[in-house]
């Protein structure tokens, strides 16, 4: 099987916690969920963009969303925090619970919802404000305004992005004179520092070279420690270095989602295989 | 054979040549030439009749400094040019303070309800609402100066000045009726200025506040406007340098008494409002009174320019530190 040889090289989970188990249907005592969409679907006006897609996201551990492009993967992401509801006229069905409370419930404070799970984009979006700035943001809409807890912050969350190093003795300066990979690695930062439980990333190494991906990749092992991660990749040897469990989305559906490594090298769907092996999408 | 062919053929010459193509490229070119002298020429004339006018004159006429010391016309704290010669002051300062007094009412109350519409515009209405505000401040901003004018003057003073601060001892014409209406006339070129700077900045800045927890006036005063900040701040200059130069209504409602003082409620002239003052009425070609008008002229001149100077340089510090 061509199929089993040109993944089982990179599917080698450098941690060896392989045991948290994907989906229900993958079997064995599953993690606590700490998302879970049931039967959700989601409109953009009348175009529906999303449909019956049920997933459990597991705590502290990475989930991989991957599938051609179109399909609804950042759709989906963004309803996992509310993101959409910026955009007129989008509707979600189904439900969509964060430690079993319904997110769209209507009494929902979407800010401290947006607080408890952060997200980070595909284009770094630095603000024009100085490196401590853009760091300090989200702990200071907070209300924090003491500024040794803000140093403290901001040099932890630095620090957890793997950053500190290279802008310890510029935190004054504009955070648009870094480079690309150094502004993604900021804007983990950024959002590191209100500390969510949970962090969106929409394709973040996307724009990046192969050695600020490789930091960032390292970052996503490190960070899954403490937060449970979701990342949308077109990358198909990231989502199988980094994830434990991946979901193949296809056309506003969810095709397939199980372990990575059950997912890379026995697909179940002749979708999923057609798209991993490059022959679709 | 095919090089024998190669080199019989007549190779375009490279050479300049007469054709109908190049003249008309020729003509067009001078008539754009044209145009931008023309206005060279005229700030050049303009610069020119200043000058000769104020500081250097051209015999047998003499210029106003010849007739006022430098002195007198900067220090000098009295302007009461058309009293007879041996009274008349020339001391510019009461009109220097008028035009600021005025100016700086109008920007404390036209910069912030302009960029406070400019936010409400472009980060909290509706489609449907900015379809209804944006062209009532359109309207808002095609309104004759004069009718402004009047509405100070007729509206604003008796019904709302003299009832709040009457008891100041405010008058029927004064500094701040002025201000509010000027300040009232730059709301629109503000709101429409910053509107169109505030909508520029990245939808992407405004989701990554979002995504933080930050909530709309978060975004919008946080995000939006300090990323926008330097063509929010050349959209303050340029109204400013509009309400310096305003003339009919502040002429209208401020009164027409040169006055060094900085107290809202009373009389106030501006410069501009001296000049067209004494325009209505009959100038003796060549007197001092005449003269003085150009060298009024001059300051604002020299004042605008500063102040257009100055933007320049914010900008591009803004530019600098954030680029
Ligand atoms: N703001 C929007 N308004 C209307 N339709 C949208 C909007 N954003 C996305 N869509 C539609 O929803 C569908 C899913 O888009 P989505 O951005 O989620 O795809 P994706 O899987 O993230 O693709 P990619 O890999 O290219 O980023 C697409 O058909 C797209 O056209
Ligand atoms: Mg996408």
């Amino acid at each position: 099987m061509a199929l089993v040889k040109a993944f089982t090289q990179f599917v080698d989970p450098p941690s060896g916690s392989t045991s948290a188990e994907a989906s229900p249907e993958a079997g064995g005592t599953p993690r606590a969920a700490k998302i879970e969409t049931v039967n959700m679907g989601f409109f953009y006006g009348t175009h529906q963009a999303l449909r019956d897609i049920s997933l459990r996201i597991n705590e502290c551990a990475v989930t991989a969303l991957i599938g051609p492009s179109g399909c609804g993967k950042s759709t989906y992401l963004r309803s996992l925090n509310r993101m959409n509801d910026i955009i007129e006229g989008t509707r979600v069905t189904g439900s969509v619970t964060l430690d079993g409370e319904d997110i769209y419930a209507r009494d929902v404070d979407v800010v401290s919802l947006r607080k408890r799970v952060g997200m980070v984009f595909q284009k770094s979006t630095p603000f024009p404000k100085s490196i401590f700035d853009n760091v300090a943001f989200g702990p200071r809409i907070a209300g924090l305004t003491n500024r040794t807890e803000l140093t403290e912050i901001v040099e932890r969350s630095l620090q957890q992005a793997a950053l500190w190093n290279e802008v310890k003795d510029r935190m004054r300066e504009s955070a648009m004179a870094l480079s690309g990979g150094q502004q993604q690695r900021l804007c983990i930062a950024r959002a590191l520092a209100t500390s969510p439980e949970i962090l969106l990333m929409d394709e973040p190494a996307s724009a990046l070279d192969p050695a600020s991906t490789a930091r960032i990749e390292d970052l996503i092992f490190e960070l899954k420690q403490n937060y449970t991660i979701v990342i949308v990749t077109h990358n198909m040897q990231q989502a199988a270095r980094i994830s434990e469990v991946t979901a193949f989305f296809c056309q506003g559906r969810m095709v397939e989602v199980g372990q990575t490594k059950q997912l890379f090298t026995n697909p179940s769907q002749k979708e999923t295989e057609d798209y991993i092996t490059g022959r679709f999408g | 054979m095919s090089s024998a062919g190669r080199s019989r053929r007549e190779k375009p010459s490279l050479r300049r040549a007469f054709s109908w193509l190049r003249l008309r490229e020729e003509a067009i070119r001078c008539l754009l030439f044209g145009c931008a002298l023309l206005s060279v020429m005229t700030t050049l004339a303009i610069i020119f009749v200043l000058v000769t006018e104020t500081m250097i004159g051209i015999p047998p006429h003499t210029s106003f400094f010849q007739d006022v010391s430098l002195s007198e016309f900067f220090l000098g704290t009295e302007w009461t040019p058309n009293f007879s010669a041996e009274q008349a002051h020339y001391g510019v300062a009461p009109l220097v303070c008028g035009t600021l007094l005025i100016t700086g009412i109008s920007g404390l109350i036209g910069l912030p309800t302009g960029l406070m519409i400019a936010v409400y515009l472009s980060e909290y209405a509706s489609p449907k609402a900015r379809s209804i505000c944006k062209p009532m401040l359109e309207m808002l901003a095609g309104v004759p100066t004069v009718v402004y004018g009047y509405f100070g003057l007729r509206f604003l003073t008796p019904y709302f000045i003299m009832p709040v601060f009457g008891g100041l001892g405010a008058q029927g014409y004064n500094a701040l009726c002025g201000g509010i209406v000027v300040g009232i006339m730059i709301i629109p070129m503000v709101a429409s200025l910053s509107e169109d700077v505030l909508r520029a900045v990245p939808n992407s800045l405004r989701e990554s506040g979002y995504a933080l927890g930050a909530t709309k006036f978060d975004v919008s005063a946080r995000i939006v406007v300090p990323s926008a900040l330097s063509g929010v701040i050349a959209s303050f200059l340029l109204a400013l340098s509009r309400s310096i130069g305003e003339t009919m209504a502040v002429a209208i409602c401020a009164g027409n008494m040169a006055n060094l003082s900085l107290n809202p409620l009373e009389a106030t002239q501006t410069m501009t409002a001296f000049i067209v003052n004494v325009m209505q009425g009959e100038v003796v070609a060549g007197s001092t009174l005449e003269k003085s008008l150009y060298a009024v002229a001059l300051v604002l001149f020299v004042m605008t320019l500063v102040m257009n100077l100055v933007s320049q340089l914010i900008l591009e510090k803004f530019r600098e530190a954030y680029q």
